[in-house]
């Protein structure tokens, strides 16, 4: 087995020894060559997990960041009394019954105003181009901006329009001359027209707040859908599992690691917890379609169910931390507070558990990491549901109807139009923003506070 | 009266039971807290936990029995003055109070390790409740072994787990084939090779990959992984047109259980005692000789183990093959053509609206049930050999 043996002919053989220990033989280089091998096939296994994560954050931020720009047309719009004010009394109940087709009308008719000034020459546009240039939420904003502030009315304002996803697209590279031929949606004119707008200041990509306040927006017009709505959702079903399992949690593992005498119960629970660590995350979505909703009868898509199931499935991680945090407290903690007449009860509240807070809150804080990623059982409990209305404030908010971040990332992906494919990804640099957020607050608080006895 | 005015209405009443408790007790002791039996603060808590406990059971007895009522609320406050009367006649300076305090937060501390208990009864009940209600409309033979999986909202449906669980399965085995080797090798090489520096950057780059929702694996397959294998291998060898695949999944699931194999592996390998390796060492083997012979058998059934947990995270894995597994239920070896999981249909069969009466919909439980099962059934074995292990070298 060893070098120098099979290396190295003994001396009483009487013969010259034909071999060196500096000179490796044929068996010492087999050895040395698989030993070296098996080092390779470790670090090609890290390089592979490295890469691998490489191409998957590379390829999100990719497909993503462009999700956080968005192109906006400059035009200047009059608003004719005529068309959105028809009997002239500035009356708003009135104003009210014009419809958002009036707008369209208004805007068209601003950009050919523009084109027709600028004397651009473009060939084969049409006026199906031009109603299609513009987003249909632009027409939108500028009749909830003129209800408003009945001021406008007469007046030429020159607000920023949404222009339509396509044009939004043709800018980030995602549509081409060539698709816009061919597709039935988008004209080459169009795009001619985009880039002489372009050239002339008009049409401007910028950073698109919307989308991060925005509720979500129906199948043809991807440029105003927002995660407004799916941040509120998550962050008070976030506000329910901390307020829920934080308690419990630390008041379960108080009593498995303090007071539970050992017995055959205190087993049970104990092995029910390390499986409930590893139950299915969509198990607990049909425990929560079975007990909340069917059962117990709360709404659903409401963030007080998701926050329920979200809060029994981050109960176990909690527990699990918090008893570690609690075991990693010495002994000798214990026996003082005791021996100064602490009746066991104040040991545990007044000196164990504030020096295992740190580790409890590093626990705590990523379990709700993980309850923020987590979307299969949301989809459960009816949280796909298109929600355009942004939920009230707690507490009767948590009984209206929301979406939630990765739940909206999945919404997004089933939908046809390729630019809420952008949205996704854009929406998952959020998410993942977030997730980091929570996971540094965790490395600080352990770095800042963690003791070791 | 709306709920949060009744709970409003019994706090302040606590506090206020709070300050009587406590000044009636330093009454009794004529002002020297020394000849109480408790601190003060004691006889203050037992006075407020005397109004809150009778008054949240009789807040749930009601809502129960009369549901929202004036009656109902008056009861509530009934039952919290009671107990506030009760405790202040019992607050005397010989008085017990911090054990009756005690002896209420230990409930409560019992109580809420219940609810891991209650949440497991929970999950059973719903599960079997449900598919015993499948059951009862179809027969249970045809849906454990039949092979063809059609739902038809009209009627007629078959309803056969087969084709599901080959799916699962057959992505679960790439997954592995994917995870177990590269986290295996990365938590040899970072336990037995690696020094504290590299060790110090390798190990949480990796567990990054632990951390990213399942959800972003799942937008990675679709949009990056099922392209680039259709339009690179799949389409060229005539193997399939799909970019939704067992192979994509299976890899893409296959990166997600790298940091879940590794972490584990690397605990394990650590826990062999070094004097095996020195043993090893001193009588010539070179290191990886030493991890071959000795490391890896003596770490062999807590690895099994961390396989066997990681197998069954795959089995239950959702949002990756929702979106890069497809939707087509078949039996076939192909790992290019599109198959769909357990956990794809259960999604499939309770998003949108339910009718909770028909077969199609019920489903769902029973193949919640046949996966709990499976995975329970792993987790229990795979816990099993990894705590038997453990105690070999303690």
């Amino acid at each position: 087995m060893t070098d120098t043996t099979s290396g190295v002919v003994p001396e009483s053989a009487g013969e010259p020894a034909m071999k060196s220990l500096l000179i490796a033989d044929a068996r010492t280089r087999r050895r040395n060559a698989a030993e070296t091998r098996f080092r390779a096939y470790g670090i090609i296994a890290i390089g592979l997990a490295i890469a691998a994560l490489f191409w998957l954050l590379s390829t999100i931020l990719a497909d993503g960041s462009s999700a956080f720009r968005q192109t906006y047309a400059t035009i200047p719009v009059s608003i004719d009394a005529s068309v959105v004010d028809p009997k002239g009394n500035r009356n708003p109940e009135e104003m009210r019954k014009v419809l958002t087709l009036s707008y369209e009308k208004l805007l068209t008719t601003g950009l050919k105003d523009y084109i027709a000034k600028e004397n651009l020459q473009i060939e084969g546009l049409s006026d199906r181009d031009l109603k299609g240039f513009l987003s249909d939420q632009a027409k939108a904003n500028l009749r909830a901006s003129v209800l408003n502030d009945p001021e406008l009315i007469g007046q030429v304002v020159t607000v920023p329009a949404l222009t339509s996803s396509r044009i939004d697209g043709y800018f980030k590279g995602r549509v081409t001359a060539e698709q816009a031929a061919r597709d039935s949606k988008t004209s080459p004119a169009q795009l001619a027209l985009a880039d002489a707008l372009k050239s002339r200041d008009v049409l401007e990509t910028r950073f698109n707040m919307g989308f991060l306040t925005n509720a979500d927006a129906s199948e043809t017009r991807p440029e105003s859908a927002g995660l407004g709505v799916a941040i509120l959702g998550s962050a008070y079903m976030m506000l329910i599992v901390l307020v829920l399992a934080l308690p419990i949690g630390v008041a379960a593992s108080i009593y498995l690691e303090e007071f539970a005498p050992k017995n055959r119960l205190t087993d049970v629970i104990e092995v029910n917890i390390a499986n409930l660590a590893a139950v299915p995350s969509i198990v607990y979505g049909i425990l929560g379609l079975a007990v909340f909703i069917n059962f117990v009868g709360l709404p659903r898509s409401a963030p007080i169910v998701g926050g329920l199931v979200l809060t029994l499935m981050t109960l176990p991680t909690i527990i699990i931390a918090t008893r570690a945090a609690l075991k990693a407290v010495p002994p000798s903690i214990r026996d003082a507070a005791l021996g100064v007449g602490a009746s066991r009860m104040q040991t545990v509240f007044h000196h164990v558990l504030p020096l295992a807070m740190p580790g409890i809150l590093t626990g705590t804080i990523i379990g709700l990491a993980h309850a923020l990623g987590e979307t299969a059982p949301l989809l459960l409990i009816g949280m796909v549901a298109f929600v355009q209305d942004y939920p009230d404030a707690p507490p009767a908010g948590l009984f209206d109807p929301a979406s939630a971040l990765p739940v909206q990332i999945y919404n997004w992906t089933r939908r046809a139009d390729p630019a809420f494919f952008e949205r996704a990804a854009g929406a998952i640099i959020v998410l993942l923003v977030f997730l980091l957020i929570m996971n540094l607050a965790a490395i600080w608080l352990r770095r800042r506070f963690e003791r070791r006895w | 009266m709306p709920v949060s005015w009744i709970i409003l209405l019994v706090l302040v009443l606590a506090a206020t039971a709070y300050v009587l408790g406590r000044r009636r007790a330093l009454e009794g002791a004529n002002g020297d807290p020394r000849r109480l039996h408790s601190r003060p603060v004691y006889y203050g808590w037992n006075a407020a936990l005397s109004a809150l406990v009778p008054a949240v059971l009789m807040l749930v007895v009601t809502r129960l029995a009369l549901g929202s009522s004036n009656l109902g609320a008056l009861l509530v406050l009934a039952a919290a003055i009671a107990g506030v009367i009760f405790a202040l006649s019992r607050t005397t300076p010989d008085f017990r109070a911090r054990n009756m305090v005690e002896q209420v937060v230990k409930a409560g501390l019992i109580l809420c390790s219940s609810v891991a208990i209650a949440t497991t009864l929970g999950i059973i009940l719903s599960l079997v409740f449900e598919s015993a209600q499948f059951f009862r409309m179809y027969p249970w033979q045809d849906f454990l072994f039949g092979t063809e999986w059609t739902p038809a909202f009209g009627g007629g449906s078959k309803l056969g787990m087969l084709p599901l669980l080959w799916g699962t399965l057959y992505i679960s085995l790439i997954a592995l084939l994917v995870a177990v080797p590269i986290g295996l090798f990365a938590a040899i090489y970072m336990s037995e090779y690696a020094g504290p520096r590299v060790r110090a950057w390798v190990k949480p780059a990796i567990e990054i990959l632990a951390g990213i929702p399942t959800i972003v694996y799942g937008l990675f397959a679709l949009v990056t992984v099922g392209p680039l294998l259709r339009d690179w291998i799949a389409a060229p060898t005539g193997l399939g047109d799909s970019g939704s695949s067992v192979m994509t999944a299976g890899i893409v699931m296959g990166i997600m259980l790298i940091p879940f194999v590794s972490s584990l592996s690397d605990d394990i390998i650590n826990a062999v005692p070094q004097s095996l390796r020195d043993g090893s060492l001193g009588l010539g083997s070179t290191p990886s000789e030493t991890i071959r012979n000795v490391v890896l058998p003596a770490a062999l059934p807590g690895i099994v183990g961390a396989i066997l947990l990681a197998a069954s995270r795959a089995i239950g894995e959702t949002m990756i093959v929702v979106l890069g597994a497809g939707a087509m239920a078949r039996i076939s070896g192909n790992p290019f053509e599109a198959m769909t999981t357990i956990t794809v249909k259960i999604v499939g069969q309770l998003t949108g609206d339910n009718d909770f009466a028909s077969p199609e919909t019920l489903v769902a439980f029973a193949l919640g049930l046949t996966l709990f099962v499976i995975t329970l059934a792993l987790n229990i074995f795979a816990l099993y050999i990894v705590r038997k292990y453990r105690e070999q070298y303690e």
